[in-house]
């Protein structure tokens, strides 16, 4: 996990310096003899520390716990209440194992924000790493690297929602995508499925999240040493082989970290499928989201427990893929 | 310096100037279409030119009271903006030092950076539920009277949905602070204490001026993040709407170029704040190096 806390570190920023991490790392192990000072300094980290802690632990930490528990009371049509229940769970998955190769709600509901996952995570890598790539080896100095990397983190500070129904004028039916198809005769009549679609979802998801991807993978590839690229040249190889030999291993901490961003914000999406999809695709934080509004809690907090669970997994996974040995 | 550019440079550079359509385009299109005229749809061609919708947007859409959705979201901004601002410097000086539970807490925030916001707003909110059940329970079994017929809930745009927006933002905070903190040079900090300066003295006069752009841009975070938070704000406000809520509800009810005059209105609120938060953090590196003090060299 050292390999998550070093890339991560740098992410505030776009194009920070590359030994930055590395620093932070020598001084802490290098500035530990024990004088009077650090004894002093060692009572007030707590408290400097305690109130976002206290934060985290109550808005945060304890929520989740919350969830945990909630998801094996029972409730009626008024309230939770706290008895033991495995019920909620069962409930989910009824039928869902005899059931098969049918699949039961649970998992085609899975399977299809899996999906979009997939699709979304690939579209935004590739998009990503071709930018960071162009801003990393291209842009020669660090003002404009600077300029256009705003440039692409400026809209992540605008509403999502806007964002979103900002391409009805576009994809809709009148939308002028449709004009254009109309008046080059390619259709006779308007395209229906780019709005309110998975269509539509996923132009959404790839306008929202690949922010999330552009800044971890320009942050590791600002920090490749350029003199291996240099020398990967004079020892014969093409720009291809460059890419694919040099520049993209010493970017798998940046692809890994921007890939947890992507997928565990659209694996517990519920508006941008909400909104673009047209109110019909299912999907698992629609579904919480839908249950709270009944008033179902305990369902909807073992839904929750459900989607954490599978979040995790595929975080555990993406971690493997960076090599801790290298950054030892 | 004046090296030929390769042939990939300019196909990169397309694909980059596509990209930015790609982003900007689409809103680009309903900022121009929220100035439609009075017959004007949702989509082109423009019917007309005016301001017909902003004025409409301001006497509300429907039955939904857009203003009380604006002061909520500014007013929660601004608190988010200044508690992510004075907690993430005050935890990124105590990151400075080694302390037990350093590292959990670091995991933590990461954590609940990633959590998918649902989750995160339903347990807040179920949490809350649960302190209004035992506050409620404590009252009947003591038989306190105010509680029996006051009391409704603590759930709160301030209480709930404060804290649910903190932890997005928290994080965002604490890893620029890493950042800076990283990055900063401690033979300031040193000269001063050798100076015979107390160590509030030497934060007040030497850290804090040296990082301030920096925190400008922890400011910009917390604000921006807050001000269009949707997610973790979905369960946890209470009876209280902020306006991306009162947006998200509008998308499915209103078919007018209004929706695009909110829009255009919510964007052009976020990019004043971008606007002056990059201007300011420009206008101080160039003060600086004008008045040649190197205070805060080497930092964004």
């Amino acid at each position: 996990m050292e390999s998550v806390h070093r890339g991560l570190t740098l992410d505030g920023e776009a194009p920070a310096s590359g030994d930055a991490a590395a620093g932070a790392s020598a001084r802490r192990s290098g500035k530990t003899s024990g004088t009077a000072r650090t004894t002093l300094t060692g009572w007030t980290a707590y408290w400097q520390a305690a109130p976002m802690a206290l934060v985290f632990f109550i808005f945060f930490v304890l929520p989740l716990v919350v969830i945990l528990v909630v998801s094996f009371w029972r409730f009626n049509q008024y309230s939770i209440i706290p008895a033991f229940t495995p019920e909620n769970y069962i409930g989910i998955f009824d039928k869902c194992i005899i059931g098969l190769p049918k699949l039961c709600t649970t998992f085609s509901t899975y399977l299809s924000t899996l999906e979009f996952c997939l699709i979304v995570w690939a579209v935004t890598l590739a998009i990503g790493f071709t930018i960071a790539y162009f801003l990393a080896f291209h842009i020669r100095t660090l003002t404009m690297q600077l300029v256009l990397a705003l440039i692409c983190i400026i809209p992540f500070w605008t509403s999502d929602v806007i964002r979103m129904i900002s391409w009805i004028p576009l994809l809709g039916r009148n939308g002028l995508v449709n004009q254009a198809l109309l008046g080059l005769g390619l259709v006779h009549q308007p395209v229906e499925w780019l709005l309110y679609s998975p269509f539509a979802a996923t132009i959404a998801f790839v306008h929202l999240l690949t922010a999330f991807m552009i800044v971890p993978i320009l942050n590791s590839m600002l920090r490749i040493d350029k003199s291996l690229v240099e020398a990967a040249r004079d020892a014969g190889a093409s720009g291809w082989q460059v890419l694919v030999n040099v520049v993209l291993p010493l970017s798998k901490t940046g692809i890994a970290i921007g890939s947890i961003f992507v997928i565990t914000m659209v694996m517990g999406d519920f508006v941008t499928i909400g909104v673009m999809g047209g109110q019909q695709i299912a999907s698992v934080g629609k579904e919480i989201n839908v249950e709270t509004g009944f008033l179902q809690f305990p369902i909807a907090a073992a839904n929750a427990v459900i989607l954490l669970a599978a979040v995790l997994v595929i975080i555990y996974a993406l971690t493997r893929f960076i090599d801790i040995r290298k950054e030892l | 310096m004046n090296e030929k550019r390769p042939a990939s440079f300019y196909w990169l550079a397309i694909m980059f100037g596509l990209f930015v359509l790609f982003l900007y385009g689409p809103v680009i299109t309903i900022l121009v279409l929220s100035f439609q005229g009075p017959q004007g749809g949702l989509t082109f061609p423009m019917n007309g030119l005016s301001v017909h919708w902003f004025v409409r947007l301001s006497h509300g859409i429907g039955l939904v009271d857009i203003s009380q959705g604006l002061w909520n979201s500014l007013e929660l901004g601004l608190i988010v903006m200044v508690l992510t601002v004075v907690l993430s410097v005050m935890a990124g000086l105590a990151f400075r030092n080694r302390f037990r539970g350093s590292s959990l807490l670091f995991y933590t925030a990461i954590a609940s950076l990633i959590m998918p916001s649902i989750v995160v707003s339903l347990g807040i909110a179920l949490e809350f539920r649960i302190i209004d059940d035992g506050i409620k329970a404590l009252g009947d079994a003591w038989n306190i009277e105010w509680i029996q017929d006051n009391y409704t809930t603590v759930m709160d745009l301030f209480s709930s949905g404060l804290g649910s927006h903190l932890s997005w933002t928290l994080p965002f905070g604490l890893l620029i602070m890493f950042a800076v903190f990283n990055r900063f040079n401690r033979v300031y900090e040193e000269a001063a204490r050798d100076l015979g300066a107390s160590s509030w003295q030497t934060f007040r006069h030497v850290v804090l001026p040296m990082i301030a752009p920096s925190l400008v841009g922890v400011a910009l975070f917390g604000f921006t993040l807050s001000w269009d938070e949707l997610a973790r704000s979905s369960q946890a406000m209470g009876s209280s709407n902020t306006l991306p809520i009162q947006l998200k509800a509008l998308t499915t009810t209103v078919t007018t170029p209004a929706i695009y005059a909110l829009g255009t209105t919510t964007t052009v609120i976020s990019f004043l704040v971008i606007g002056i938060a990059l201007a300011t953090v420009f206008l101080v590196q160039r003060r600086r190096r004008q008045h040649g003090s190197d205070a805060g060299k080497g930092m964004v």
